[in-house]
């Protein structure tokens, strides 16, 4: 890093510096070389940082508005709706926010995955990159709570009751989580606290992944490590900021499109009817983003191993930097590999689409067939892979060709400039 | 840029496919234009207010609309009638208001600030005298029903007489829009049975459409606006996004590189 290099030119930025060197800060920030490689894929970085910055912003309005008890939590939406001055419009945003949210982060999970960023030197900011995606389910499962609609109730109630199966200790574990014998008003006003808490949570974490990031430097398409600053790599400032910027208009008007014009589309009708204790939905189904693991809980016929089930879905993340043992990156060079990557895909959007679907008959066959592949993925084909797959020659650098004019060469260009 | 546009063809793919799966039930509802559906539209004034008039007249006197206030019946944006039109129709309900200054409970005429008024003290009362089911609260009623407002039309004009191997109990009819086709709501419009205040004749459709406009207004009472501020929300966007791309071409040509 280069910014014990920096000076600042007037005294007293200089006087400021020594004590506190925010200046030389920013002055890394903007020179941080990047690899002038990266694709529009690595642009959902920036896009994920607006989405919390867009939910904690929305959502600390909403606070000023809402009230956390269980007989008014319905009404004081409706309040925010009707009466407060853009209130529907802050209340759309923070809404879609979530599913935009969760759309950003799966495409840069999944861009994670195919160009190998996970990998060393990089596994502190994937894991961190894990928790604050465990964090975001959290936040995103306590906000659905807040409006207190059916689905927000009966939602908690099934999710909360996944701790009963704990052995033993089950039963009491969810009559502390829920402050009471049932979820109600206690449940409602633990979960508005913590779901104030969680975001500032993900935004200290989001600090140390992007501090963690800026020690090894950007993973990038071609998946090699690079000299920096050299001819590979251009400044932050401006290069990556406008081409992040543009990335992020283009998204913010999928994000305007749903927020004006669609804006209940992707909830359920079901949480525009007051909860009721009473009343039991005939489905109940999470939100989208949440409906491959749902599929996993599901598949299982046993309560307990079916949390486990989906508990380990997410870890086995965690541990993704030491199960897959080739030590090429990028997937561009690994031909097996892309292909169990699509494979892997292909499994998750099935087990959303499962999720949403009654557990029964054909639909359970699948859902259990596509768990058991999610997990044959990670512990069986990647770990065999990196041992078994032939890799196409990596080249040298991002601008050089494969020394020796290997008609790979010609190949990786192609590949570059498609991306 | 070929990559931005696979990112986009992924973002619709996934959206498409998950309100696909939202709305899973296909349920081949009776269809009819509605003016507030499209990118620019509107509330149908007049028919917005036929439509309060059939749910004064008709649905209210089962169905509360507790989120809703009178005031809201002359803001821009909904059916838009005169204050004092409004101030009328107010005067015409009595609120229970106090305790004054004796320490006891009265009955006023409501005021553009009232909320309207419910048929009924609370939800034990109103099942009580609907044969054990509470006709749902209608402020919301648009949005809290998958097949929004073309399920309610529909719902309205769903009464059959059922089918030989249905077996109906007292006070249960038989309606095959309805989630099991069983519903303990009498069927609530007939032609002409109110005369509208314009002239319009009174048929069963014209009603079902107008009451369910009103619905969708008392559900999203600022959907105009927010039709109109998405279009120059969106638009905005799309210059900027055209401004910033071409100053972006141009700072990456500083370098051999594409973007």
């Amino acid at each position: 890093m280069s910014d014990h290099e920096y000076t600042p030119k007037s005294k007293f930025g200089k006087w400021f510096n020594d004590r506190l060197p925010l200046l030389s800060l920013a002055s890394h920030l903007t020179d941080y070389p990047t690899p002038k490689n990266l694709n529009y894929w690595w642009t959902f970085g920036g896009i994920l940082t607006f989405c919390l910055i867009t939910q904690i912003v929305t959502g600390l309005t909403l606070a000023m508005h809402y009230i956390a008890h269980a007989d008014m939590a319905f009404e004081s939406v409706e309040h925010i709706m009707r009466d407060v001055n853009y209130g529907w419009l802050i209340r759309y945003i923070h809404a879609n926010g979530a599913s935009m949210f969760f759309l950003a982060v799966y495409i840069h999970i999944f861009r994670s995955l195919f160009y190998g960023s996970y990998k060393s030197p990089r596994e502190i900011i994937w894991i961190l990159g894990i928790i604050i995606y465990l964090l975001m389910m959290a936040a995103a499962f306590m906000g659905y709570v807040l409006p207190w609609g059916q689905m927000s109730f009966w939602g908690a109630t099934v999710i909360t009751n996944l701790f009963s199966a704990i052995p033993l200790v089950g039963e009491g574990i969810v009559n502390w989580l829920w402050g009471g014998y049932s979820v109600d008003n206690p449940t409602l006003t633990r979960f508005f606290t913590l779901h104030y808490l969680i975001p500032f949570l993900i935004l200290g974490l989001v600090v140390l992944h992007i501090w963690a990031l800026h020690v090894p430097g950007n993973n990038n398409p071609v998946g090699i490590d690079i000299k920096k600053p050299s001819k590979d790599t251009v400044p932050f400032h401006p290069y990556i900021v406008i081409k992040d910027g543009f990335a992020l208009l283009m998204f913010m008007i999928v994000f305007a499109f749903f927020v004006f014009y669609t804006p209940n589309i992707l909830g359920h009708a079901d949480n525009y009817i007051e909860a009721n204790p009473l009343v039991t939905p005939a489905h109940i189904v999470p939100e989208w983003y949440l409906l491959p693991f749902y599929a996993i809980l599901r598949s299982v016929p046993d309560k307990l191993l079916g949390v486990i089930a989906m508990l380990s879905a997410i870890l086995i993340l965690a541990a993704l930097p030491w199960l897959d043992t080739s030590k090429i990156r990028s997937a561009v060079f690994r031909p097996l590999y892309k292909q169990f990557y699509w494979i892997l895909v292909a499994d998750v959007l099935i087990l959303g689409y499962v999720g949403a679907m009654p557990a029964e008959g054909l639909y359970l066959l699948i859902a259990r067939v596509a768990t058991g592949y999610y997990f044959i993925h990670f512990l069986v084909v990647l770990p065999i892979l990196g041992f078994k797959e032939k890799t196409m020659p990596l080249p040298l650098s991002i601008t050089e060709p494969v020394l020796g004019g290997s008609p790979m060469a010609s190949a990786v260009k192609k590949k570059e400039s498609l991306n | 840029m070929n990559n931005i546009f696979k990112i986009i063809y992924l973002i619709i793919f996934i959206i498409t496919g998950t309100i696909q799966v939202n709305s899973a039930e296909k349920i081949d509802y009776l269809k009819t234009d509605w003016s507030f559906k499209s990118l620019f539209g509107k509330f149908d004034r007049a028919s917005l207010q036929r439509g309060y008039q059939v749910y004064k007249e008709v649905c209210a006197s089962c169905h509360s609309m507790k989120y809703v206030s009178f005031r809201n019946l002359s803001e821009p944006g909904g059916p838009e009638f005169t204050e004092e039109q409004v101030k009328a129709i107010a005067a015409s309900y009595e609120v229970n208001d106090g305790p004054n200054s004796e320490g006891e409970m009265f009955l006023r005429p409501a005021k553009l600030s009232d909320k309207f008024v419910m048929p009924y003290e609370n939800v034990k009362a109103a099942q009580a005298a609907n044969g054990g089911a509470y006709p749902p609260d209608m402020s919301v009623l648009a949005k809290a029903r998958s097949g929004g407002v073309d399920y309610i039309y529909s719902l309205l004009l769903g009464y059959e007489d059922a089918p030989s191997d249905v077996k109906l109990d007292d006070g249960v009819y038989y309606n095959k829009f309805m989630y099991g086709n069983k519903i303990k709501m009498a069927e609530p419009i007939t032609d002409d049975l109110i005369e509208y205040g314009d002239g319009t004749p009174a048929t069963k459709e014209q009603m079902a459409k107008d009451v369910t406009t009103f619905l969708m207004w008392a559900a999203e009472p600022h959907l105009e606006s927010r039709h109109k501020m998405g279009f120059k929300a969106i638009l905005y966007l799309i210059i900027l996004t055209v401004l910033v791309y071409f100053s972006m071409k141009k700072i990456w040509s500083r370098i051999e590189s594409e973007v």
